[in-house]
């Protein structure tokens, strides 16, 4: 008895993870704060990055600025492949990222390791 | 706290239990048994991988998995399993969680050093940088900030100083050490009108320059900038890993929770038991390995590159060059000096001479040049033309005292016709390497002029080695047929592609794109087209003068010889990519199915600390072997292509 119990509840788990993990979720998306020529966007490093989308206006020019408040080194770095930035985020510290805006695109960001990604929209 | 703090606390409060275990064979035990584990045990939790459980928490919230979440369920289950176990006076296992957590730090320990390890060679460049430069102001040399050189100013650079920025020398003369931005290992003689390059530093003498380019414009600014990108930048084959990453953590819990059900539903083992093959499978699993694999490696080669003088722009270009089939160079200045010179003329020298030099003076063209110099040397002053007009793509013509002259290529002689004598004469020439000039005078060829361009030193040598490496190696260049297979039997090329126009390079290269992937050495100035129509487009620079922006790998000294290194380090490179993701793979595909006791009739099993020890260690040795990427030996004789 018990290990049919046991067995439906595995079951279940297994069902929760792949609906957790691959389900559409929605991401948190955020619009720049645009102020006299110039744009900023706060971005949490927790767990992943919220916002994991940001849009960016074109031409104006932006400031990302990260603060990492996770633990793990999965998340010591923010790479912009694109853009050549490999910036270090020491835990609980806010490191200022400078985006060039001049085209239009979309622009992913990335851990050190590749795990975690969110992305720049600029148009 | 830090990683290295929270691995010494987890090791301090795990190594009373290690003890413990070792002598339990001897029948001596732990002093307060369970209870003592349970205490070391719960402060290795609280301290040292709470930072693991608070990271895949919040990471779990935002439907991300990740190594963390991995440690985390791992060293949890064991932990409140035991606690449960204690509770019903059952076996526990509180060691496991509190060996795991300390293996998994010790490998993240090693980790972070090597990996600031593998991305030092950015900042080695950038510290190259001189801090001071003595400018010129007013009326004498002061000491300022290298930041506020302007452009144009005066600096004075003493013997064993850095050179502050790029610039031209105004007085004075020296011997710089380049090597430290070209690669170059030999001082380069320097003197008034000569190009010095900002970090590079002076030996000998004492010399004033003038500042032309500052800040991010000078070349090791770009050069700081162009290795930034290349290292972070993505490799075709990553889309593999991105994929696989995706996915895995997830993958890995249903493995084990099948592991479990496996263990305990249809084998019939303990519950104990059953946690322990499931904890295995989630503690072993390393996506860390994977994701490491090919920014690391990406990292290092393109590192190394930079201090061989040898940019490899991104993972892109790392990977066409894998599958080179075919070489493709321009001749003049990429083979040859590109300084033709005039080694012989046919006919009244003074007069050939005088005629050529009056109709070629506003040419800028090297051959002109190369006409003007000797005139000047035989004293010849050219006479004034009058009706100067350009033959497309044979020659110019004009008129000179009344008659109309002519100075042109080989596309003459569809209008003109050579004596015996003078046809023989062209064609010795041009069997010796040496482009022939025609000069007329009144609808009459009076003479020839051979001009050489002389293949540089190093050139025969490169060409041998691309050779050894199995490569075809061809020459593209607008000379004539038979110049051109002078040169090439000189230096060893295969073919030969004579009369091409400057504007059908391009065109040439995608033809022998039909039989293989071809990479185009040239001069990244009038190249570009042909650079970028290559699967791999590689740019000789000179001095100061680099195309950064043309061609996949820019080669910052020009020489040839290169163009093999180039090649050998970004095998080197990519093989390192795949041997690492081997590994990984090969790794995580063996290490879970043991960990899950699927060898467990064979007597082959892992225990969680062991799993977590192998865990630890697989993301390391994927770093270090990326990191000794920069001590392996390059293959540049091309012995194993």
């Amino acid at each position: 008895m018990i290990k049919w119990i046991v067995l439906f509840a595995e079951v279940a788990a297994i069902g929760f993870i792949l609906w957790w993990f691959f389900g559409q979720h929605t991401t948190e998306t955020a619009q720049a704060a645009v102020t006299n020529q110039s744009q900023s966007v706060d971005i949490e490093i927790n767990g992943g990055y919220s916002p994991e989308t940001v849009v960016l206006k074109q031409g104006i020019p932006a400031t990302l600025h990260f603060t990492r408040k996770d633990a793990s080194s999965c998340l010591d770095h923010v790479v912009f492949s694109d853009f050549g930035i490999n910036q270090e985020v020491p835990q609980n510290q806010t490191e200022t990222i400078q985006i060039d805006t001049s085209k239009p695109g979309e622009y992913q960001w990335a851990c050190g390791m590749d795990m975690f990604h969110g992305k720049v929209v600029i148009k | 706290m830090t990683i290295t703090k929270r691995f010494w606390i987890a090791l301090i409060f795990s190594l009373p239990m290690l003890v413990g275990m070792l002598l339990m064979p001897f029948g001596i035990m732990l002093p307060g048994g369970d209870w003592t584990q349970l205490l070391l045990t719960t402060i290795v939790m609280v301290v040292s991988a709470r930072p693991f459980i608070i990271s895949a928490w919040a990471s779990f919230k935002k439907h991300h998995a990740n190594m963390d979440t991995l440690v985390a369920i791992g060293t949890a289950t064991a932990y409140f399993y035991s606690l449960y176990a204690l509770l019903t006076g059952q076996p526990v296992f509180f060691e496991s969680a509190a060996f795991v957590t300390t293996f998994v730090l010790l490998g993240q320990v090693f980790e972070e050093r090597m990996r600031q390890n593998a991305s030092s060679a950015v900042e080695k460049l950038v510290n190259l940088q001189a801090k001071e430069a003595e400018v010129f102001r007013d009326g004498h040399f002061t000491a300022i900030p290298v930041s506020e050189v302007a452009l144009g100013d005066l600096i004075r650079v003493k013997p064993g100083q850095k050179i502050p920025v790029d610039g031209v020398i105004t007085k004075g003369t020296s011997s710089v050490d380049e090597s430290m931005v070209t690669g170059e290992s030999m001082p380069v003689a320097k003197q008034s009108g000569d190009a010095v390059i900002g970090a590079t530093l002076n030996n000998t003498g004492t010399f004033v320059f003038k500042a032309d380019k500052i800040g991010q414009q000078t070349l090791l600014a770009q050069i700081v900038a162009l290795v930034k990108k290349a290292q972070n930048s993505h490799a075709p084959i990553q889309k593999l890993t991105d994929r696989v990453s995706s996915i895995f953590v997830p993958a890995v819990l249903i493995l084990a929770i099948v592991t479990f059900l496996v263990w305990y539903v249809f084998i019939g083992a303990s519950l104990a038991n059953a946690l322990i093959f499931a904890v295995s499978v989630v503690v072993i699993a390393c996506p860390c390995a994977l994701g490491l694999a090919i920014p690391t490696a990406l990292m290092v080669g393109t590192g190394r590159g930079a201090k061989l003088g040898i940019l490899i722009k991104n993972g892109e270009v790392l990977e066409a060059v894998n599958d080179v089939k075919t070489v493709v160079f321009d001749k003049t200045g990429t083979i040859t000096v590109g300084k033709p010179q005039v080694t012989d003329v046919v006919g009244d020298e003074r007069r050939v001479l005088q005629i050529a030099a009056s109709l070629e003076e506003a040419s800028e063209h090297p051959l002109a040049t190369a006409i003007l110099a000797r005139a000047q040397q035989a004293q010849v002053t050219p006479r004034p033309v009058t009706a100067f007009q350009a033959v497309q793509g044979k020659g110019v013509t004009g008129q000179l005292n009344g008659q109309t002259a002519i100075v042109g290529n080989d596309k003459l002689l569809t209008d003109f016709k050579l004596t015996a004598e003078q046809t023989a004469a062209m064609e010795r020439l041009q069997n010796e390497a040496k482009t022939v000039v025609f000069v007329g005078l009144a609808q009459q060829i009076i003479g020839l002029i051979a001009i050489q361009d002389a293949p540089k030193a190093t050139s025969k040598e490169a060409l041998t080695r691309l050779k050894r490496r199995g490569l075809k190696t061809v020459m593209l260049t607008g000379d004539n047929q038979r110049v051109a297979e002078a040169v090439a039997q000189q230096v060893g090329i295969d073919q030969v592609i004579a009369g091409v126009l400057p504007g059908d390079k391009a065109a040439a290269v995608a033809q022998l794109q039909q039989d293989g992937q071809v990479a185009f050495v040239g001069d990244g100035i009038n190249d570009a087209p042909a650079l970028t129509t290559a699967d791999v487009g590689i740019a000789m620079g000179s001095g100061t003068d680099i195309a950064i922006d043309s061609g996949g790998i820019v080669l910052v000294k020009n020489d040839l010889r290169d163009v093999d290194t180039a090649l050998a380090l970004s095998r080197k490179t990519f093989s390192r990519i795949k041997l690492n993701l081997f590994w990984a793979f090969i790794y995580n595909l063996l290490g879970i199915p043991i960990a899950a006791g699927v060898f467990f009739a064979l007597g082959l099993t892992l225990s969680p600390e062991l799993a977590g020890l192998a865990m630890a260690f697989s993301s390391l040795s994927v770093v270090t072997s990326s990191v000794l990427l920069n001590r392996a030996k390059l293959d540049t004789a091309g012995q194993t292509a």
